[in-house]
């Protein structure tokens, strides 16, 4: 079992070697066009980045801005998915809704912003809001909607209101769909950044970062910048998914994606 | 009967638009122009032109086709080549082994952190935005498909070995058809991203398409012309949706069949 995980590493670290030695041969043979730079050199420039004071601001300042707008989402979107999923009047005539402005693409709203907050930080961290509310929001009335009924109706015969069994019962029972909300969420928080930014680069980031490397004509620091907004998506990813199944590994039938 | 009552559960539409109409109207808020207007405003520049065009004017044309056009080559390509791969990662243990750590950190790259390379890379213009596209939307398939085609029922291989299959019948009529639920779910994943590709595309570097045509109206202070962008990308996010949920459906009808027989 553990030969059999060294030998899953060792393929996989010989796969990504392979591919930095396939991409740095094309390079140098030319077969990738001249304007991007050897993947040594990009290597080299990622290696460096995080030793200037200007890159960690910017990388900052993208994950300050996710971070409190997926807070403001989830303050937002859980209550609201709390209310519409205990009021059913309420969750059948706000869906329909719901279903028309889903599907409108984030980013088809960023000239918007733009307009309506001339900070483009404050730009961003809306979008964002808006980007993750779906998800949440979906996610809360999906688990809502697999709430026991007999736990409901036990505290509703011990005299609980309606507020103490949405609070003791559904909302702990629809946790587990809410993180996989928040899942989703996070994901999609640094696309949204990084267009804001590579739009509107006055607030900073790490799409401003890109546009400044690339009126420099620095394709090595603009390559560079992905690659660390990798490791950073790896890491939330890893962190978000371990803390859900620490916190949620009472929750047996764990659902996929359910949005 | 059915469909009248859940009709009724739409109430809610007619009176927002409503209420947007009468508070923008008696706001007078600059950027927030009554629903009335925008629709207006989206006839005349996109569909107010001869019927012999189905309605569509120049500008339709100019923006809209190149726009719809990037739009499924890029998600037809990335879907091509997603499937292709991720059933031949699935099926084999070492090759997946192999690139594995490379697919999950390519997944984690955001997308849009590449567009800015991508356009020196390739410059103004369509291979770059299909770039963008293809990128933005291969990894929910790739990974979905690989994992469809790894769990395979062992049954099913071993039921197709009874039968003699070869490796090419064995891909389409056993591997294949398992996986296609989990390569469904990337797929409909795929859709929605492949919307947000193609405007971060197309606002960040492009000269035609709908998402230039959006930041050039917000040059010019044109909000109305703004917004029909807006409404006309939402009313093309449900269109997709409900299109593939049809396909879907139509598709995988026999799976939801085997799966109530059983």
């Amino acid at each position: 079992m553990i030969d059999r995980r060294i030998a899953r590493a060792a393929l996989g670290a010989a796969g990504v070697a392979g591919f930095l030695a396939v991409a740095e041969v094309a390079g140098r043979l030319g077969i990738v066009p001249d304007v991007l730079p050897y993947a040594s050199r990009v290597l080299v420039t990622a290696a460096e980045l995080p030793l200037e004071t200007r890159f960690r601001a910017d990388v900052l300042a993208t994950l300050e801005a996710c971070v409190s707008g997926l807070a403001i989402a989830i303050a937002v979107a859980v209550p609201a998915g709390l209310l519409l999923g205990t009021v059913s009047f309420l969750e059948r005539s706000v869906r329909p809704l719901v279903e028309f402005l889903r599907p409108i693409p984030s980013v088809a709203l960023i000239p918007l912003a733009m307009f309506l907050f001339p900070v483009s930080h404050d730009a961003k961290v809306a979008l964002i809001v808006y980007t993750c509310s779906w998800p949440l929001l979906i996610n809360t009335l999906y688990g809502l909607s697999d709430v026991d009924p007999l736990a409901k109706d036990t505290l509703r015969s011990f005299g609980f209101g309606p507020l103490a069994v949405a609070l003791r019962v559904s909302l702990p029972s629809a946790a587990p769909f809410i993180a996989t909300g928040v899942r989703i969420a996070v994901s999609v928080t640094l696309i949204v950044a990084v267009s804001v930014e590579l739009l509107a680069p006055g607030g900073g980031g790490i799409g401003a970062f890109q546009s400044l490397a690339g009126s420099a004509n620095r394709t090595d620091r603009m390559l560079a910048a992905p690659l660390w907004a990798g490791v950073i998506g790896l890491a939330a990813n890893l962190l978000f998914a371990t803390a859900e199944r620490r916190l949620f590994r009472w929750h047996g039938a764990r659902t996929g994606e359910p949005a | 009967m059915t469909a009248a009552r859940r009709l009724v559960w739409y109430w809610l539409l007619p009176v927002a638009v409503l209420a947007w109409e009468l508070a923008t109207r008696s706001a007078q808020a600059a950027y927030f122009p009554p629903p009335s207007r925008i629709v207006t405003r989206l006839h005349e520049m996109w569909f107010s032109g001869p019927p012999s065009r189905v309605f569509l004017t120049d500008e339709a044309v100019a923006d809209l086709l190149p726009s719809l056009a990037r739009l499924f080559a890029g998600w037809a390509m990335a879907c091509a080549a997603g499937v292709l791969a991720g059933v031949a990662l699935g099926r084999s243990r070492r090759l997946s082994a192999l690139v594995e750590p490379l697919v999950h950190f390519g997944r984690s790259v955001p997308p849009s952190t590449l567009v800015p390379v991508f356009l020196v890379l390739f410059k103004i213009g369509t291979p770059m935005e299909l770039a963008s596209i293809v990128y933005g939307v291969i990894w929910p398939v790739l990974i979905n498909s690989m994992d469809g085609a790894r769990h395979v029922d062992r049954q099913y291989i071993e039921t197709g070995v009874v039968y003699r299959l070869g490796p090419w019948q064995r891909l389409t009529r056993v591997i294949l058809p398992a996986a296609s639920p989990k390569i469904f779910a990337g797929l409909r994943l795929s859709v929605s991203l492949a919307l947000i590709m193609m405007v971060i595309s197309e606002l960040v570097g492009s000269s035609e398409g709908i998402g230039h045509r959006m930041l050039e109206a917000q040059s010019q202070f044109d909000i109305p012309a703004m917004w029909a962008g807006i409404v006309l990308l939402g009313l093309l996010g449900i269109a997709l949706n409900a299109a593939f949920l049809g396909v879907e459906r139509l598709v995988l009808s026999w799976h939801r069949g085997a799966r109530t027989g059983v």
